[in-house]
């Protein structure tokens, strides 16, 4: 009963998290000083279109109506809301017109997600497993050098590292492609293989920063555990190591990286949008970026309104699962 | 044994992140007084030149000198960070105190904007902003928006902090003994976090320069003023790597790397430190 309750509140405050966000996606551009149809307008007109005062007011009205912009700031964002949590539906895209911005992103998020995923749980085996070898024997040469390494990497920020990959693996020794093309009929052998070529280094650059604090945090927590009384107990008891270090030490070292990951989750997105523009890998990143190059209001608005969505819903979803792993909070 | 071993863990961390910190405190704060000319400004020196006495890391494609160009930049990725840092401690440690130790509905309209800012990417809404400025945001308005999204993290660990405190012994004898509010939280409880807050200074100096070079990597920070994350976009937008001068995406990008391995460095070991000082 305690856990439905728990549930509630958390379903509540992600609602509210979710209403918070859009509502300052909503008003940031109300309060720049670009109005952005008189972009649009001068960019078309910047590219030879000469029009006539009456037919620019039509083009402004339509874009007006395009962008959601009539009517006062209350039916503005009405609507607004409206097109996001009740359709779904973000208008069409203006560089791509008259492709639906839902279905340009519904394209772009498995890439997003493929990505950040596979990387995420690459890294978290490794990162647990080095962590535990690592806090368990914590004066070994090898625990020091791999500490010293995570300590290396952890801090760069994942498109730097990304560069630093792109200089080391695509100009000076070239066996990965600089940026990503995708050939081969979907779902062929040939398809998979370069989508899987084409993102090894993009989640190379994610998997080893993360790998980096893993080590880092499980190791430390690692070295504590075992100077418990219950590590101290199953090892007078004669256990071996392994099973003293998968049974006793491992769900307990793993339970607080989950709650960190919580946290984490929208700084992981953060990094991996301009991990995706580096790479110009076909991703939610890249696809934002496109949107500002472009100026296409309607696809920007979409794609951050979903940004928003996704991390937030991403956050409940591990905070829903926690009580799940830990039987100490199921108990209760 | 084991609360003699951290601090010295601790120490070493933070000796050898001061060590590289105080070396780009020269480079950043007091070389760019001594550049001959603005290093931004086109066509002052030969066109991509190799490293040579004049020019100690070559020029650019544009016939500026690399090396005062990169001091200019340090010097303002460094005052951005510091400053972004400097707001977002002072504001969530006051919010997080004024949260924590209060309660009530003061704490959970706080907790609340804790949380939301929390869970919200902070790069896409930069992006939007800097999308709608024109493709340009200035170094004032993303250091404004980085304070806006960096002050939960302080405060939310700050609030958890004077939670627990609000229950010791020792604030209830103070607190029936007459101090006054602002003089409980000032004496009895700022010290318990004070050493965490620095570690979460550092930290908050790293993530906000991190945040500006990625908008400026991608074109999107201010391009009036040279950052680190700028040099690093006008490289690869004048291809220097394809060119093969990476002196040029080189140097910056191994700047970033070391500065953010000593800030790392000095925040873990002053995390380290104060965790060793509550046990002992």
């Amino acid at each position: 009963m305690r856990l439905l309750g728990q549930i509630a509140t958390r379903l509540i405050s992600y609602v509210l998290v979710i209403a918070f966000g859009l509502t300052v996606v909503f008003f940031v551009p109300r309060f720049a000083p670009n109005d952005p149809v008189e972009a649009m307008l001068a960019k078309v007109s910047s590219q030879g279109a000469y029009m006539d005062a009456a037919q620019s007011d039509a083009l402004r009205a339509s874009l007006t109506d395009a962008f959601g912009l009539q009517g006062s700031l209350l039916t503005q964002y009405w609507n607004f809301v409206k097109r996001i949590v009740l359709t779904g539906d973000f208008g069409p895209s203006l560089a791509m017109y008259p492709t639906p911005v839902s279905q340009l992103i519904a394209q772009a998020l498995p890439w997003t997600f493929g990505l950040l995923l596979t990387s995420t749980l690459i890294a978290w085996v490794l990162g647990n497993f080095v962590g535990l070898l690592a806090g368990w024997r914590p004066n070994r040469v090898s625990s020091r050098i791999m500490e010293g390494l995570a300590i290396i990497v952890y801090p760069i920020p994942y498109y730097i590292l990304a560069l630093v990959l792109s200089i080391l693996f695509s100009y000076i020794w070239p066996i990965f492609p600089l940026t990503a093309s995708v050939h081969g009929a979907p779902w062929t052998f040939a398809f998979i293989k370069s989508v899987v070529w084409n993102s090894i280094l993009p989640a190379l650059s994610i998997v080893l920063v993360v790998f980096g604090w893993w080590v880092i945090s499980v190791k430390a927590q690692t070295t504590q555990l075992a100077e418990e009384e219950f590590s101290r107990y199953a090892r007078l008891k004669g256990l071996p190591d392994r099973r003293i270090l998968t049974r006793y030490i491992l769900p307990n070292a793993i339970l607080p990286q989950i709650t960190f990951l919580a946290l984490q989750i929208g700084l992981m997105f953060n990094g991996s949008i301009v991990t995706e523009i580096l790479f110009e890998y076909p991703g939610l990143g890249h696809l934002i970026y496109m949107a500002v190059i472009q100026g296409d209001y309607n696809l920007l608005m979409g794609t951050i309104s979903l940004s928003i969505i996704a991390v937030a819903t991403a956050t409940m979803i591990i905070d829903l699962i926690y009580p799940l792993l830990d039987p100490r909070i199921r108990a209760r | 044994m084991r609360a003699f071993k951290l601090p010295k863990i601790g120490s070493f961390r933070l000796g050898l992140g001061l060590t590289l910190l105080a070396i780009f405190v020269v480079l950043g704060l007091i070389l760019p007084w001594f550049a001959p000319t603005n290093p931004l400004t086109w066509y002052k020196a030969p066109r991509n030149q190799g490293a040579s006495f004049s020019h100690l890391l070559g020029t650019t494609n544009l016939g500026q000198d690399i090396f005062w160009l990169l001091t200019w930049a340090l010097h303002n990725s460094l005052i951005l960070g510091l400053v972004v840092a400097f707001f977002s401690t002072l504001i969530g440690v006051f919010a997080g105190l004024a949260a924590g130790y209060s309660g009530g509905w003061l704490d959970r309209v706080l907790s609340f904007f804790m949380d939301a800012l929390l869970c919200i990417p902070s790069l896409p809404i930069l992006i939007l902003l800097a999308a709608l400025f024109g493709g340009q945001l200035s170094l004032p308005i993303v250091g404004l928006a980085l304070i806006l999204f960096n002050w939960p993290y302080p405060g939310r660990q700050v609030r958890a902090v004077a939670l627990t405190m609000r229950e010791r012994e020792f604030i209830n004898v103070a607190w029936f003994s007459g101090e006054p509010r602002y003089k409980i939280l000032g004496r009895h409880i700022f010290p318990y976090i004070a050493g965490w807050s620095a570690a979460n200074f550092i930290n908050t100096v790293l993530v906000g320069i991190a945040t500006e070079t990625s908008l400026a990597v991608i074109g999107l920070s201010s391009a009036q003023q040279a950052t680190i994350g700028t040099m690093i976009y006008w490289a690869l937008k004048y291809q220097a790597l394809l060119a093969q001068r990476y002196l040029w995406v080189g140097a910056p990008v191994l700047c970033i790397v070391l500065m953010f391995i000593s800030l790392f460095l000095i925040s873990s070991g002053l995390a380290i430190r104060s965790a060793a000082k509550r046990i002992g």
